[in-house]
């Protein structure tokens, strides 16, 4: 069924009876060329180029619990592609592009608004490492603008730009960043991969592989063993806890993000903003709630709840530029799990294990990466070899010291 | 969370800074033939526990001591907290 709008009006006179499921609910086959583990947006993007970029068949995708239901539906809704590195900055503003077209491509409305992003200056010296990463930007086909305190000024007006410790002292600006409406991006993903036969399979938890001679030929899962030609993981967040069972050790660290929604308000921030002094994000849903977050809680954790530390340092943070939010009452809050790399990027790549792919250690940036995520997962389990975007988020970069090291920080997950 | 500091009584995480798995503290020995594999695997790869999870806090605001905390990644409960020296001392470091 294609959604439009004639489709809405013809359905709002007939007394909405021709709504169907946006997605089957199928038993898995005994047999699949690919499985997909992982119902996020990553997994059901990949299972969706897979069938329609690459023309694969015989494609499933087993989710332990719902799709969506991880960190697709826990995050802070913000795309952009402001890396510095070469490494990043091309396979994101790959992800920009298709966000672009995301909404007519999958025929499903995902809300994508590209209402910019702002990255505040504080310093001079931050000013010369923001004009370098714009300059990377430009360079890889993105775009960056250089904003002065007064175009800063004029746009933001509630912005505390003399703050005496962390004057505003200008801002790089991505003006296609912005957000999506982060559910959609899962239902669209599962509804157009459907739509190709995929087999989109919920409450099928994956218990173990099955490896024989170093090849991977399929998987145990709480509804019975299912056979493939290829295994694609996908659970960012509990990458260690799954690859753990094909006896790998992973680069990685779990750790906690919190987020956070106010209460609704009128609409009064017109893009994305983050405090460059602190670490502090904030946009405005539809609904009117300021959605925030800062840093990560800092320790290992798979409790998706995070701690009041590091609650009383975001909200710091947004009463350091925003000193209008001080009366604003705090709606929402939970937290995520992520798969925190060594060094702060992600791995796309094959493993020791013949048949056995693997994408993972997204850190919080998964969100933002998921369109050209599942297309380049898609070109590696389709044709063997990494797509040109993601050549470097390989497994072996840290042995040979080819890290992408966005912050500088080394080999400290909590750092990233 | 509150960690149970063994000289000093119960602190706020706050006044710690994180490390990481406690098995940081065997260092590979670097004279051993196989040492640039063994520190590749001790500088990158973690077991990343979902469960009981030894780890390093740093007493950073605080007197300075290296703690061993045994923690419960999935509830944050701690079970148990040592010092660092006494925890090495015992591994024969």
């Amino acid at each position: 069924m294609k959604y439009s709008g004639f489709k809405i009006i013809k359905e709002a006179l007939t007394g909405h009876r021709g709504w169907g499921p946006a997605w089957r609910s199928p038993d898995p086959s005994s047999e699949y060329d690919y499985i997909i583990i992982g119902g996020g947006g990553h997994g059901l993007a990949t299972a969706y180029y897979l069938a329609k970029e690459f023309k694969q068949s015989k494609i499933a995708v087993l989710e332990k619990g719902w799709i969506g239901g991880g960190n697709v539906g826990r995050n802070t809704t913000i795309i952009r592609s402001n890396y510095l590195l070469d490494g990043n900055e091309p396979f994101y503003e790959f992800s920009l592009k298709l966000w672009e077209g995301l909404e007519k491509e999958l025929n499903y409305n995902a809300m994508v608004s590209q209402r910019g992003i702002l990255n505040l200056i504080h310093s001079d010296a931050q000013r010369d490492a923001f004009i370098r990463r714009g300059n990377a930007m430009l360079l890889n086909g993105a775009d960056a603008d250089l904003l002065s305190k007064e175009q800063i000024q004029k746009r933001y007006p509630f912005l505390n730009t003399d703050n005496a410790r962390f004057p505003v002292k200008g801002g790089l600006a991505q003006h296609r960043g912005g957000t999506v409406r982060h559910d959609a991006v899962a239902w669209g993903y599962a509804r157009a991969a459907d739509s190709y036969g995929v087999d989109i399979v919920q409450n099928c938890e994956v218990t173990g592989f099955k490896i024989e001679k170093g090849i991977c030929v399929g998987v145990d899962t709480t509804k019975g063993f299912i056979k493939a030609k290829t295994v694609g993981a996908c659970v960012a967040g509990s990458s260690s806890r799954l690859m753990q069972m094909a006896g790998m050790r992973l680069p990685i660290e779990s750790h906690v993000l919190q987020a956070f929604v106010s209460e609704g308000l009128k609409p009064i921030l017109p893009g994305v903003i983050t405090f460059g002094a602190g670490h502090f994000y904030c946009s405005q849903s539809d609904k009117g709630g300021l959605v925030f977050g800062g840093d990560i809680d800092g320790y290992n954790s798979y409790a998706q709840r995070g701690n009041l530390p590091v609650v009383e340092d975001v909200c710091e943070g947004g009463m350091a530029i925003f000193p209008m939010l001080g009366r604003v009452r705090l709606l929402r809050m939970w937290g995520g799990i992520m798969d925190m790399s060594m060094d702060g990027s992600p791995i796309i790549d094959k493993t020791d294990i013949s048949g056995l792919y693997f994408n993972g250690g997204w850190c919080y940036g998964g969100f933002k990466a998921t369109p050209a995520s599942g297309w380049v997962y898609a070109h590696l389990l389709a044709t063997k070899e990494p797509h040109k975007t993601a050549r470097s988020f390989r497994f072996d970069r840290f042995s040979k010291g080819l890290m992408i090291d966005e912050k500088g920080m080394g080999n400290q997950p909590n750092l990233h | 969370m509150i960690i149970n500091h063994p000289l000093l009584g119960p602190r706020d995480s706050s006044e710690f800074v994180y490390l990481g798995d406690a098995n940081l503290i065997n260092r590979p020995n670097w004279q051993e033939d196989s040492a640039v594999r063994q520190f590749v695997d001790y500088g990158y790869l973690r077991d990343n526990t979902a469960g009981l999870h030894r780890e390093l806090w740093f007493h950073e605001y605080g007197d300075r001591s290296w703690l061993v905390v045994t923690r419960d990644t999935v509830s944050h409960e701690i079970k148990e907290v040592r010092l660092a020296s006494d925890v090495a001392t015992e591994e024969g470091r």
